[in-house]
């Protein structure tokens, strides 16, 4: 009833190929950023900002480039983390070298160097497919934790390997609070974000898509594989790496090459698969899922258990956790293969025609 | 009239509740919050248990006796599985509630304290890294709330060296040693340390990392037969302590010429590794053993009433757990010294609790008073040394126990500590943070 396109009526090109062709949804995502821009700041706690919202936008960065690479261009990566590391270091090293170097191009500059150091690791996907890209980008991950942790020169000689980063501070205004950093991550993410999604609805994107459903047929067509596969690669790993210079900046604000384990890129290839293969939300539901499902479950089992009498200590929990973690995995995936952003989808499309389904 | 009525009421009815609880009254009202941001699973999760065992079973001790002058300690616990981001995010939890008085903030863990040494200082709650973490803190004019109390990896290499050094008449000149380290930023903090050392001591220093988690060493120890060394400094952690120890008994490299870090001196090590550990040796800040009076009342007083942590009892006595009621004490101590000057019997905020720490002076009587004489060693802390000791044990593993080997042995501070300042200047330059001025401080 409250969601039908019923009466909004396009009359040029402009109004059909627009981002959001439906009234109701371009009035929901506005009350969705102003919610995020005004309101949030506004009432949010510095936990909230710490410890769920920097990190939360961070990663659906992260997924956000893995999903290019691997949901719409097809090529399966293991390599996100190392790409984030890349990212970190490059901004650090910029920063820290460079004599006055704005910070916001510092992260550009540390985009640009994962993009490049992706279109290397990038190369093999020409020649193979499948899961035997997936282990020569498991080469990525582990090459680049090897060298960050081999070469002082790349943590500007600190005796531990630890990178320390500077504050933010953009034309004089210092992002100390956890507010304002806040806000830094999300307009950064935003923007990008908007990129993604213009991104992939251009020809580029489909060039992508294209290659995906059946690089045979693409070539022939006239799509350069080459050319697409690389570019896919170099846009991945631009945002991995934007996302790894906010994770060293404005969320940890120190790290080491271990802290880009293996373990992470794997997180974060989960976060698309339950969020969804191919879909710019999806990669947010699913970093939401996987980073603020355990923290949830961390604080509601003490107190169910207390609730109910039952005598869990802290290593009780965190096993629960897990396990109650894993299993929703499952359950969501057996529910819904292709993740929550297609929930979401079903969810609209039953809204078009609530309340009368017939 | 009425309110005044109200509040009497309920004063008599805390009273009365008091009174049939058997607590006096005045106690309930302060409280000193210690958040424990601990871990129990995970790879490291043995360690952990035994650590904030023991952490745990000295405040709950304390509190049986009365508390801090009458000053009750109150603590939660928040899963960090040894993972920054999620220890990150239990500091953030607890911090509002650690804000009003908190007691140090023990991580165990290098990354973490890493990760917490700004947000920290930002929301003026103290960190303690006891054995552990950024060593450069050492210097507090730049670190004004990080403590790497007791000593440092740098001044464990030392004196491990020093150790090393009376063992062959007083000279090293010639010899050649292994440091074989964990390739992360625990492993690599020693290097310049030993490096200096060696130049010092003319010994020949080779350096052969392992990846993480290390239990794998073939070729590490391929290696260490080719070099054919005199001894093997190794700064392990986890899983790869006792894959070393076993592979260098397949190697046929003799384990009492093998010197372990304190993270690499632990029942966790050895018993796994069977009778490949005999002989092998670690350094130590803190000794084992139930026959340190403390210890021995922790366990009649708390476990006798039912209230210990420890779930396995054995673990009782051992390093790690004795390591982790000495960080208690450590900690204790300093709220005591806080309260000392900012007034006993009350709550010390996070300023109040960062003095005390930085003017900690627990003497040998001290320690006696404590029941901790020859637990760990003493420690007198200051603006410009926020590491007070610097002084390890050697201990060596006789195939049942640690035996204690040496007294307290100081590593070369006139050496090490300049390396401290230069890393700390360091950091105060990339971070854009004026150091305070301790000589200034000190005449006031």
């Amino acid at each position: 009833m409250i969601y039908r396109e019923t009466g909004q009526f396009k009359t040029s090109y402009a109004a059909d190929q627009q981002i959001f062709p439906i009234r109701q949804d371009r009035v929901g995502i506005g009350i969705l950023l102003a919610v995020a821009f005004l309101v949030v700041p506004a009432v949010a706690g510095n936990y909230w900002f710490n410890a769920i919202l920097i990190p939360f936008l961070i990663f659906s960065l992260a997924a956000l480039g893995l999903n290019i690479l691997t949901g719409y261009a097809g090529q399966l990566s293991l390599g996100s983390a190392a790409f984030m590391a890349v990212g970190a270091y490059a901004a650090y090293n910029f920063q820290v070298r460079v004599e006055g170097m704005p910070v916001l191009l510092s992260f550009v500059l540390a985009g640009l160097t994962a993009a490049g150091v992706g279109i290397l690791f990038g190369l093999p996907s020409l020649r193979i497919k499948g899961f035997y890209l997936a282990v020569a980008t498991l080469a990525a991950q582990f090459f680049i934790v090897w060298c960050l942790t081999k070469f002082p020169y790349l943590s500007n000689n600190s005796s531990s390997g630890v990178i320390s980063v500077p504050g933010v501070e953009i034309l004089g205004f210092k992002f100390d609070t956890p507010a304002s950093r806040y806000l830094l991550v999300l307009s950064i993410v935003v923007a990008l974000a908007l990129l993604a999604k213009n991104m992939v609805r251009s020809s580029t994107g489909r060039a992508w898509m294209a290659v995906r459903d059946m690089d045979v047929a693409a070539e022939v067509i006239g799509i350069r594989l080459m050319r697409t596969k690389l570019l896919a690669f170099a846009v991945s790993s631009f945002y991995c790496g934007v996302a790894g210079a906010l994770y060293a900046f404005c969320y940890l604000g120190s790290v080491e090459p271990d802290g880009f384990s293996l373990d992470l890129s794997f997180k974060i290839l989960f976060m698309i698969i339950v969020g969804g293969v191919g879909s710019i939300m999806g990669s947010f539901l699913g970093a939401a899922f996987i980073l603020l499902l355990p923290i949830f479950l961390d604080i509601s089992l003490p107190a169910l258990a207390g609730l109910l009498g039952l005598p869990f200590d802290g290593a009780t929990v965190s096993h629960i956790q897990l396990m109650v973690f894993g299993a929703l995995i499952m359950f969501f995936l057996i529910v819904e293969p292709h993740g929550l952003a297609r929930l979401w989808q079903i969810g609209k499309e039953k809204l078009r025609l609530w309340p009368f389904p017939h | 009239m009425i309110k005044q009525f109200k509040q009497l009421a309920i004063a008599s009815s805390v009273a009365a509740a008091c009174l049939g609880a058997a607590i006096p009254a005045a106690q309930a009202a302060e409280e000193q919050f210690f958040m424990l941001p601990s871990y129990r699973v995970g790879p490291y999760g043995a360690n952990g248990q035994s650590f904030y065992g023991g952490f745990i079973d000295y405040l709950s001790y304390v509190n049986q006796k009365g508390g801090i002058d009458g000053v009750q300690i109150t603590w939660e616990e928040c899963e960090t599985e040894y993972n920054n981001a999620k220890g990150v995010e239990c500091y953030e939890r607890m911090k509002s509630k650690a804000q009003k008085a908190p007691g140090p903030i023990h991580t165990m863990s290098t990354g973490i304290s890493y990760a917490l040494v700004d947000k920290a200082a930002a929301d003026k709650l103290p960190l303690a890294m006891m054995g552990y973490g950024l060593t450069s803190a050492v210097d507090g004019s730049v670190f004004p709330w990080a403590f790497p109390l007791v000593t440092t990896y740098q001044m464990q290499a030392s004196a491990i060296i020093k150790f090393l050094k009376d063992k062959n008449a007083g000279s090293l000149a010639g010899k050649k040693i292994v440091y074989l380290y964990h390739d992360s930023a625990y492993g690599k903090e020693p290097i310049l340390a030993l490096e200096a050392e060696s130049r010092l001591n003319k010994f020949d220093l080779v350096q052969i990392p392992v990846a993480h988690p290390g239990n794998e060493q073939g070729a590490q120890w391929q290696r260490i037969r080719q070099e054919k060394p005199d001894y093997v400094i190794m700064w392990g952690w986890g899983v790869m302590n006792m894959t070393a120890i076993k592979t260098a008994q397949k190697m046929g490299f003799p384990r009492d010429r093998m010197i372990g870090s304190w993270w690499a001196g632990s029942e966790e090590d050895t018993v796994p590794a069977g009778d490949a550990a005999k002989g092998y040796m670690s350094a130590t800040w803190n000794v084992a053993g139930k026959d340190v009076p403390l210890i021995a009342d922790i366990e009649k007083t708390v476990y006798g009433a039912g209230k210990g942590n420890l779930k396995d009892t054995s673990k009782l006595g051992t390093i790690l757990y004795n390591r982790g009621v000495s960080a208690a004490v450590l900690s204790v101590e300093a709220i005591r010294a806080a309260q000392a000057k900012h007034g006993k019997g009350k709550a010390m905020n996070g300023e109040q609790v960062r003095w005390g720490l930085e003017n900690l002076n627990i003497t040998e009587a001290r320690l006696k008073q404590i029941g901790a004489t020859g637990l760990l060693p003493d420690v007198k802390t200051s603006c410009d040394n926020h590491e007070g000791s610097g002084k390890v044990k050697l201990q060596q593993w006789d195939g049942a126990k640690w035996v204690v080997l040496t007294d307290w042995i100081e590593g070369n501070k006139q050496l090490i500590h300049p390396l401290f300042q230069a890393d700390a200047a360091k950091f105060a330059k990339e971070k854009g943070i004026t150091p305070r001025n301790c000589a200034a401080e000190a005449k006031k």
